[in-house]
């Protein structure tokens, strides 16, 4: 089967800066996959390159729907790719603070529904229907992800751990089928971590979505990931699965510094 | 609990404020009679009021504090009495039943002085009403709404001198030139920053009332356009009274289907993209929002209440002239929306009303309304910056699925 | 060619006027990312704080020379007083509110000052008497350039050579350097933040009232309204040259003085202010930063 997400030589320069030196990376439909490096090795730059918010300098992206045909994602605004099925959550949350939890996953069915000016204004039947289905799809994507008690808060009055999985909520929203998570556990404590470890595997096999995650937690990454990816100063220096990655020569020397042999 | 320190406090705040505005308020000159008037009590009057209000200024301000960390510990909204009373119908139905009752009696019982107040107020319900989609809802900024104010004025106006067009017919036609310039204007500015686009607004609605000020052989330039007919009634013949009242319920009817528009718009789902877009620009991109077109569609349907407000002003006044389409004229439209509560449809009807009906029946104060415009906009801003009806949300048709969350 | 030279020197008088104003706009919006609308009012006050000066110290009977140059140093300490006052009251309390908020506030505070000063004084423009001395030398030049002009650009010369030896040499400029770059940070490391965003305010509003003392003096009258379209235009410029950088801002006003000077000499003098506008537009539209201004993409 082809992969979901094809990245070759992704290269992303800022002015002088080289964040991103060509990168190859893949993701297979149903595999979980984590993109790992020290601070600032360019994981976020990578999301937000293939999401379309940064356009890369080099390199092409193609996604692929499972049976369907490979579509080139360079040049495609963020919207366009979610709409292509490829969603992502955000290191920093950045959640509609000012709207409910309810309202938040509804904003992600929003580039599935079609009512316009004239169809929100008259409200035909077909806009009518369309209201009442977004309201009973968004509160089963609630119930699937455990926030149903919040359901017409504030999103900004959340505690933490339901503002990350809100997020998701959201993202799946769009129906992709596939998912990037930008450090998904950041701030949580080891119980919440645990629930979204099982949060993640469930969705892969619920909703089959591939999933594709930033994470700086190694026990969460190690558990979780069929494939790791390992980049560093914007260069990939290992991939492979959770046992090469442990014992590779190069990753534990990215990680600990070049005094590893002193 | 005064101490005396704060005695001391406001007293030297009111010493700054004696030196400071000496020499403009003491001190006028005229310098075409080379003469000199020293008016040494504005300068008591200034010190006590500053001493006094500065203890106003401090409190305020520790309540405003206060209520911020209260809010952060408890994480609640406090519900404004007006939303409350409204959704109680032990006052709400009695309050309408009212309300509808003065409505439809006021022109009958006031005098047409007092109607054509009123139907002043109400243009500022309907182009309030329009720029709260933009400000409130989209948080887009646009200081040059009053541009597309004057498309709509200045459609009728001409279409009506050069092809005799009814007002009825120019109703409709404002209403879709305003569009067409919201979506002109508003495609190449959309993808500036929040104040970028507040400058480059303000610069278009100065261009616009500049080419109509200039270009004479099109617009007649200042000296404007006169003789514009008000609005007819199946070809009656109206007498001046009868047609202030006439224009008086047209207004109503358009502010009441402007409302029902509104509303409509603010549930859908092309409501909460634009809120979406004014919580968080980036988020609503990633989730599958088209950033552009969203905003196209706010400042287009922004632009369509101007150009039928000004469509009835332009019917109104029966002259026009560039004149009334001055930046400030966007500012008084923006203070309404402000002081009402942005994104309130309440909100802005009370605040067009406030900001219209008080200068107007208070005279003596009507030379200081701009003053007080200005001061209201700063106060505002530092101390409710959600309005006079904040913290209304609408709370969303729930109720089969809640019952499902507690069981 | 005199037609030209003219008009040449005509663009540079405009220039440095526009870059009188246009660097406290610059100053302020680097540090603390707010575009001070009611600049163009500070300027304005500061004219008419002059004016009132200029009046009373000639009924005096002072020697003129004593008199604008007082007038331009109270016009300035008074300038600078209100900017101080303002940021108190309309900007500080909002400081970490959203951007919008400051905005309006400062739409309010410029409508607020304008008709404050409409009210105390007059709607009236008023005649505004001009001291600089003309100076013998420049008498055969009096038809290109006249004296008032040539200390217009003496004073905006002076002021970019003391502004540039602040920012670059003094404590309080490199502070000012370590808030614009990252206010959070400068507060941790103990610079007070507080007092380097009064004293940009101070220095701003003086810059302004200077301006506003000499080109009243120029153009020889005064009205509540002056500093509104001024304030916008040197507000383009400073846009025009890239907002937060000042050697943009002096650049941007002489560009924008000379492309006025020009295009009205030129072309039309009708559509002024409509061209002035629709640079604006067009700048922001096609490069928003600016032609010395860094860009900075949205941070995720």
């Amino acid at each position: 089967m082809k992969p979901v997400l094809d990245v070759n030589q992704l290269t992303m320069d800022f002015g002088g800066l080289r964040a991103l030196d060509h990168i190859d990376l893949q993701v297979h439909p149903g595999e979980i996959v984590a993109l790992i490096g020290p601070n600032g090795a360019g994981k976020t730059t990578f999301f937000n390159c293939i999401t379309g918010i940064y356009a890369p300098t080099k390199g092409d992206m193609f996604l692929t729907r499972p049976q369907g045909e490979p579509k080139r994602l360079n040049g495609l605004k963020p919207n366009r790719v979610t709409e292509r099925g490829m969603a992502r959550t955000f290191q920093n949350i950045r959640l509609f603070q000012n709207m409910t939890v309810l309202e938040n996953v509804m904003i992600g069915r929003h580039c599935r529904l079609h009512t316009g000016i004239p169809g929100a204004i008259f409200r035909p039947p077909a806009s009518r229907r369309e209201e009442k289905e977004v309201v009973a799809d968004s509160y089963a994507m609630l119930e699937k992800i455990g926030l149903t008690r919040y359901v017409n808060e504030f999103a900004k009055n959340l505690p933490y751990g339901a503002q990350r999985r809100l997020e998701i909520a959201r993202a799946l929203a769009t129906e992709p089928f596939l998912l990037l998570l930008d450090e998904p556990a950041a701030g949580m404590n080891a119980q919440e971590t645990k629930a979204l470890d099982e949060l993640i595997l469930r969705l892969r096999s619920d909703m089959k979505v591939s999933i594709l995650l930033i994470e700086h937690d190694m026990k969460l990454v190690m558990s979780l990931s069929d494939r790791i990816y390992v980049v560093d100063y914007g260069k990939k220096i290992a991939e492979g699965n959770p046992e090469e990655i442990k014992s590779n020569p190069a990753v534990i020397k990215a990680y600990l510094g070049e005094d590893i042999d002193a | 609990m005064i101490t005396l320190q704060e005695i001391k406090k406001s007293f030297l705040v009111s010493l700054w404020f004696m030196f400071l505005t000496f020499p403009i308020m003491v001190i006028k000159v005229n310098t075409i009679e080379q003469t000199i008037e020293w008016r040494w009590w504005w300068m008591a009057a200034v010190g006590l009021g500053a001493f006094v209000l500065s203890f106003f200024w401090r409190i305020a301000i520790a309540r405003k504090e206060a209520g911020k960390k209260k809010a952060e510990v408890s994480g609640e909204e406090k519900i404004a009495l007006i939303p409350r009373l409204m959704s109680n119908p032990r006052f709400y139905i009695p309050g309408l039943v009212a309300t509808v009752a003065l409505v439809v009696i006021f022109p009958f019982v006031f005098s047409m002085y007092q109607t054509n107040i009123l139907i002043t107020a109400l243009i500022y319900v309907v182009v309030g009403l329009g720029l709260n989609i933009v400000v409130g809802l989209a948080g887009l900024l646009d200081l040059g709404y009053v541009a597309f104010y004057a498309v709509g004025a200045y459609s009728y106006a001409l279409l009506n001198y050069h092809f005799g067009v009814t007002f009825w017919m120019a109703l409709p036609i404002g209403a879709l030139l305003a569009f067409l310039f919201g979506i002109m204007l508003g495609f190449p500015v959309l993808r500036l920053r929040g104040d970028y686009l507040a400058i480059v607004t303000l610069g278009f609605g100065e261009i616009i009332r500049l080419v109509l000020e200039n270009w004479n052989a099109f617009s007649f330039g200042p000296s404007g356009i006169a003789n514009i007919p008000k609005p007819g009634l199946f070809g009656l013949k109206l007498s001046l009274q009868q047609s202030s009242i006439f224009i008086y319920f047209v207004m109503i009817g358009l502010a009441l289907m402007t409302i029902f528009v509104v509303r409509r718009l603010q549930d859908s789902r092309i409501g909460r993209a634009w809120i979406a877009l004014r919580e968080d620009e980036v988020a609503c991109q990633a989730m599958g929002i088209d950033k552009t077109r969203t905003k196209l569609s706010a400042f287009a349907m922004g632009a369509t209440w101007a150009g039928m407000g000004g469509v009835v002003f332009a019917a109104k006044t029966t002259f026009i002239n560039p004149t009334s389409f001055t930046i400030w004229e966007s500012v008084i439209i923006l203070c309404v929306v402000v002081l009402g509560g942005m994104g309130s449809i309440l909100g802005v009807i009370i605040g067009a009303l406030v900001l219209i009906l008080l200068p107007e029946y208070l005279r003596a104060f009507s030379e200081y309304r701009m003053l007080v415009f200005g001061a209201l906009l700063v106060m505002m801003m530092v101390f409710r910056p959600g309005g006079i009806v904040s913290g209304v949300r609408r709370i969303y048709k729930f109720e089969g699925l809640q019952n499902k969350v507690d069981s | 060619m005199d037609y030209f030279l003219e008009l040449f020197l005509g663009g540079l008088t405009r220039g440095s006027i526009y870059a009188l104003i246009a660097l406290g706009y610059t100053m302020v919006y680097g540090i603390i990312e707010l575009i001070n609308f009611a600049h163009g009012e500070i300027y304005m006050i500061g004219a008419f704080t002059g004016l009132i000066v200029i009046s009373v110290l000639t009924m005096l009977g002072w020697n003129s020379i004593a008199i604008i140059v007082l007038a331009a140093l109270i016009a300035m300490l008074y300038s600078a007083a209100y900017g101080f006052t303002i940021e108190k009251i309309a900007y500080k309390p909002l400081r970490g509110s959203q951007r919008l908020s400051a905005l309006i506030s400062a739409i309010g505070m410029s409508l607020f000052l304008q008709n404050y000063v409409l009210l105390a004084q007059t709607s009236n423009f008023l005649p505004y008497p001009n001291l600089v001395p003309t100076w013998d030398f420049l008498q055969p030049y009096e038809h290109i350039v006249r004296s008032t002009e040539m200390v217009i650009y003496i004073a905006t010369a002076l002021v970019m050579v003391l502004l540039t030896y602040l920012i670059k040499f003094t404590r309080m400029g490199k502070a000012m350097r370590a808030v614009a770059q990252d206010r959070d940070m400068s507060m941790l490391v103990g610079v007070d933040v507080n007092r380097v965003i009064s004293f940009t305010f101070i220095i701003g509003s003086s810059i302004a009232a200077l301006g506003g003392v000499l080109v009243a003096s120029h153009i020889g009258q005064v009205n509540f309204y002056v500093g509104f379209i001024v304030g916008i235009k040197a507000f383009v410029a400073a846009v025009l040259g890239g907002i937060g950088s000042m050697p943009g801002a002096v650049l941007g006003s002489l560009v924008l003085g000379w492309t006025e000077s020009f295009f009205t000499g030129y072309i039309s003098s009708d559509y002024e202010d409509v061209f002035a506008f629709l640079f604006l537009v067009l700048i922001l539209i096609f490069r928003p930063a600016g032609l010395l201004g860094r860009s900075d993409t949205d941070k995720v």
